[in-house]
């Protein structure tokens, strides 16, 4: 159902040591494999702990604490809306109303498929091109209702086709 | 030896203290939630402020972690405090309405009804659990887990955690006994986190007293000594 | 390459290139800035490549990627040199012509250039354009002439040259007498005098101690870190290794927020080069001095740009930030003295020590030296990256150089700092900018975040916008911010929702205060901000909302209502096809129907209607 890659206990090893001195850090080692997999497996926790002695409960704290970590796989595609200052007196908020009307689902979800995980985002920095939404790491600027509306309708469709 | 000055008396503190320890020591009482002297102090429920005088003017600090300072001036009972002191407690009785500890600090600061209703949660993530869990008896078994509004204390992925060795030290130093001990039939479970221990039942008047992995873990570190 | 080892090492190699250089050699400047990449640069540059390859013209001409030029309504920036003709919103398809046209003939393609709108006139050269000619581009000098990936860019513009002077001419004492003198306060926000926290760090007690880069950039709307270090990240690295030296820190750490992938790359491509070239690592220049720059990505969160919590994630921890006293001066990453700068301070450094203290001292105003760069964003017309003396008034950057407010409307104020920040009403726009100026007025400076506010901009909304944000990103440790701040944002959501009651104000302003005193952090101690000055300036759309049960901006959904002007309707059913409720009716040709009933609200009508007839009150 959900194409993620298949997460092998002994990757994790390699990420950890990557021919560095010394041991890398907890939240570096938490990046890479939140990359690698699109999310934070239990198991990789509970190694990355054991093998960086740090407590069970501290990696769990950080896990959680921080936007760029998911403890849920996301989807195949990850609709990302920005909120930020100067896209929300643009009007992002109708922007983000429209997608997720669209898809179905809250920020933060991911639809039952396993095909879309919604997400916003505190600012991208690209405040000229706003409202912004970001699909897979493409950017499409200048969006309003209408225009969510159809972006969202391709994705859709691509990802029905593929 | 440092000299400052606390609610017009001329105090003496060792060096290194906190304008609380040296209140204390001088028997001025600051009221306090998250402080306990056999932890380090973490500052986060703001209810031990008092105003310091600084050259931009008064400023609230944290009296258990602000050091105490040459020459300080410090009021711990001024408008100042009363007011920041009663607004935390309205808070936390519009968070924690049913926890007894609570409903006292808010009568002693003077707080009627809450203007707000946030939660219901007796918790009120003072930190005490986690702090004793992890500094004294260093099991590490509890942690506080996700941000903001959301936080709360928990085990690993919210089930449970083997690290946990039924001490019950966090359902001892809990303020508003937010974490239940459940004791039933000698089968011991420290708030729905833990794996259940057997607990050792004493000869003499039956009650159960204590989980044997809590022995165990004490020897195992002074041992390691 | 060799490493170089010595200051005259380091002048020979510079002359080399520079000879190397032909400075009248026709060339093309494409902005690959992150804003201008998503307008299509990449392909506009390769499409540059490609023409001037196929014409055989790629030995006597030449094409420059560089970082953000700043006129970001614009992108793509194309500038070409030495003539400075400059193009805007340039296309792949444009490419052809401008290498036939103007990098050849040498003529101006009129329907690229920049018209002023103010005069209708169009303007060809990059130093003509408004909204560059009112502007004091210092840190930001650079950014449209070099290629950040490549050191001797850098190099030639005089790069490494302040490191030079600062190792071996100059005592880490006189570096922070020097930068002490400059008067440079922090450009995170606070503004605290650099020097003098150098000089506390450097006094602190330890042998081991650290230097950081904030570049967390967390305020919504402000993006001048990220074009710096996209677009001269060596001009920051510079200024980190004089820091260390002055400090006597051997190892240092730029902490980037994760949302900003291509500044982390160059980033990573210019320390690998400074390393290569000896501007890193042992024995920087010959000096005998060692330092080491790491970079640590941020993993989503605001409250890391608080000092301490950064500190804190550095350390693999929860971003959870720590009581000061002790100051990270004196105890900080890991326990020993570490001096945290900002982004667009460290920049300023090498400015400084190259040119003096003296020439810097004289920029700017009485107690705020040098420029500031904004990111000035919202209802603008020219959103862009501006820097401009201190002193400079909200009037000069909004107007002459933001171009004004678009559809004509008028600006209803300016909100600077972000979520810690304040609004400042445009009644006060001829006040000339400085950290306390900005105080006073109730706002503040901030990392430099500009977002400019139209007359249709609900302030309570705007408000309880920031009030959202801070509740998203609070770290929870402290009552005042995990609570307080929630109550202020249940009473802000009420009232745009139109169950606004009495004393809803007062309550507001007693707890935002309370909150402001109380709070563990700068988080949390700025985050009633937006609320209090909003209440302050506008006062009256609250009482609106409350009492009226109106939002005169006619933005807050509850307190609204759409419908159709039947004198301009003309019947032609757009808005009726696309309605997601199905809430209009009405015949072809007839006017048009909205049932308020089954209105959501969500704008589409009002989006589509080609004549205006989409009411919203």
């Amino acid at each position: 159902m959900k194409s993620q890659p298949r997460y092998d206990v002994s990757e994790i090893g390699e990420l950890l040591w990557n021919g560095e001195d010394g041991d890398r850090s907890l939240m570096a080692v938490l990046e890479e494999i939140q990359a690698r997999y699109r999310y934070l497996p239990e198991d990789a926790l509970i190694l990355v702990s054991e093998r960086l002695g740090v407590p069970l409960s501290q990696t769990y704290s950080v896990a959680t604490f921080y936007n760029a970590f998911s403890l849920e796989p996301k989807g195949r595609h990850v609709v990302n809306v920005c909120m930020g200052t100067a896209c929300n007196v643009r009007g992002s908020r109708k922007v983000l109303e429209r997608i997720r009307d669209k898809l179905g689902i809250q920020p933060g979800q991911t639809t039952e498929d396993g095909e879309f995980t919604l997400e916003t985002v505190n600012c991208l920095g690209a405040c000229a091109l706003g409202p912004i939404v970001v699909v897979d790491g493409t950017y499409s600027g200048q969006m309003n209702g209408s225009k969510a509306d159809a972006l969202i309708r391709e994705v859709m469709s691509e990802s029905e086709g593929s | 030896m440092i000299s400052l000055t606390i609610d017009g008396h001329k105090v003496e503190a060792l060096e290194g203290s906190s304008i609380l320890e040296a209140a204390r020591e001088h028997g001025i009482e600051i009221p306090t939630l998250c402080f306990h002297e056999a932890l380090e102090p973490y500052g986060s429920c703001r209810l031990c402020v008092v105003e310091l005088e600084t050259p931009r003017g008064p400023r609230l600090v944290a009296s258990c972690v602000y050091p105490a300072e040459e020459g300080a001036v410090v009021e711990t009972n001024s408008e100042m405090v009363q007011a920041s002191r009663r607004m935390t407690a309205e808070l936390l009785l519009a968070a924690a309405p049913h926890a007894k500890a609570i409903q006292e600090l808010a009568v002693r600061m003077g707080v009627q009804e809450p203007r707000v209703s946030l939660s219901d949660n007796d918790c009120i993530l003072c930190g005490l659990c986690v702090r004793a869990c992890a500094e004294i008896v260093g099991a590490n078994a509890i942690s506080l887990v996700h941000r903001g509004f959301s936080k709360e204390v928990s085990p690993p992925f919210e089930i449970g955690s083997n690290a946990c060795i039924g001490c019950t030290t966090c359902v001892f130093i809990c303020p508003t006994g937010a974490i239940k001990l459940e004791d039933v039939l000698g089968t011991r479970s420290v708030h729905d986190w833990a794996s259940d221990f057997q607990a050792r039942a004493c000869k003499i008047c039956g009650d159960h007293y204590l989980a044997p992995e809590f022995p165990a873990e004490l020897n195992e570190s002074l041992a390691e000594e | 390459m060799e490493t170089i080892r010595t200051a005259e090492g380091l002048e020979e190699y510079r002359e080399s290139l520079v000879a190397r250089r032909e400075p009248d050699k026709p060339r093309v400047s494409v902005c690959c800035g992150t804003g201008c990449r998503v307008y299509g640069s990449m392909k506009v540059i390769d499409a540059f490549r490609k023409e001037l390859g196929s014409r055989g013209l790629d030995q006597e001409m030449g094409v420059v990627s560089t970082g953000c030029h700043g006129f970001c309504e614009k992108g793509p920036v194309v500038v070409l040199k030495p003539s400075g003709v400059f193009y805007q919103r340039v296309g792949v398809e444009d490419v052809p012509e401008i290498v036939a046209e103007t990098m050849v003939n040498g003529a101006v393609i009129d329907r690229l250039t920049y018209t002023d709108p103010a005069t209708d006139k169009k303007i060809v050269y990059e130093r003509d354009v408004p909204f560059y000619q009112k502007q004091k581009r210092l840190v930001l000098d650079l950014n449209g002439d070099i290629d950040p990936t490549n050191i001797e860019d850098y190099i030639v513009f005089n790069g490494y040259a302040a490191l030079s002077k600062a190792l071996l001419q100059m005592k880490p004492e006189e570096v922070i007498e020097e930068v002490v003198h400059s008067g440079l306060r922090g450009r995170g926000g606070a503004g605290f005098p650099a020097g003098v926290k150098w000089r506390l760090c450097r006094e602190a007690k330890g042998d081991v101690k650290y230097i950081i880069c904030n570049a967390d950039e967390g305020d919504p709307g402000a993006y001048m870190d990220r074009s710096i270090m996209e677009g001269n990240p060596h001009r920051v690295l510079e200024g980190m290794i004089i820091g260390a030296w002055a400090i006597g820190a051997h190892q240092g750490y730029v902490y980037i927020r994760n949302e900003y992938p291509l500044a982390v790359e160059n980033l990573r491509i210019a320390i690998e080069q400074a390393e290569e070239y000896g501007f890193l690592g042992h024995n920087i220049l010959g000096s005998g001095f060692d330092f080491s720059i790491q970079i640590r990505p941020g993993s989503g969160a605001f409250v890391c740009g608080e000092e301490t919590a950064l500190m804190a994630s550095i350390e693999d921890r929860i971003g959870e930030p720590r009581p000061r006293p002790p100051y990270p001066a004196v105890s900080g990453l890991w326990g020993k003295p570490t001096n945290i700068n900002n982004v667009e301070t460290w920049a300023n450094v090498p400015l400084i020590i190259d040119r003096g203290a003296e020439w810097y001292s004289v920029i700017g105003t009485d107690k705020s030296k040098g420029t500031k760069i904004f990111s000035v964003v919202g209802n603008i017309n020219n959103t862009g990256l501006v820097e401009v003396p201190m002193g400079a008034t909200l009037w000069e950057i909004i107007y002459d150089i933001g171009g004004g407010i678009p559809g004509g409307k008028e600006c209803k104020a300016v909100q600077l700092g972000g979520p810690s920040g304040g609004c400042i009403p445009s009644a006060h726009f001829d006040v000339p900018i400085d950290y306390e100026s900005l105080q006073e007025l109730g706002s503040m400076m901030g990392s430099g975040g500009m977002v400019v506010c139209d007359e249709n901009t609900c302030m309570v909304e705007f408000a309880r916008f920031f009030m959202d944000f801070v509740q998203q990103e609070s770290c929870g440790k402290c009552v005042p911010c995990r609570l307080g701040t929630r109550a202020m944002l249940e009473v802000l959501t009420r009232i745009t929702q139109g169950e606004g009651r009495e004393g809803d104000i007062e309550y507001l302003l007693e707890l935002g205060g309370q909150i402001k005193e109380s709070s563990l952090c700068g988080l949390g101690q700025t985050a009633p901000n937006p609320v209090l000055s909003t209440i302050r300036y506008f006062r009256d759309e609250y009482e609106a909302h409350i009492l009226d049960r109106c939002c005169p901006s006619h933005a807050c959904k509850p307190l609204i209502q759409y419908s159709i002007d039947v004198e301009k309707c003309t019947g032609c059913g757009r808005c009726l096809r696309k309605c997601p409720a199905e809430a209009i009716s009405g015949a072809k040709k007839e006017p048009h129907v909205i049932d308020r009933e089954k209105c959501i609200k969500c704008g589409t009508c009002l989006e589509l209607c080609k004549f205006d007839a989409v009411v919203v009150e």
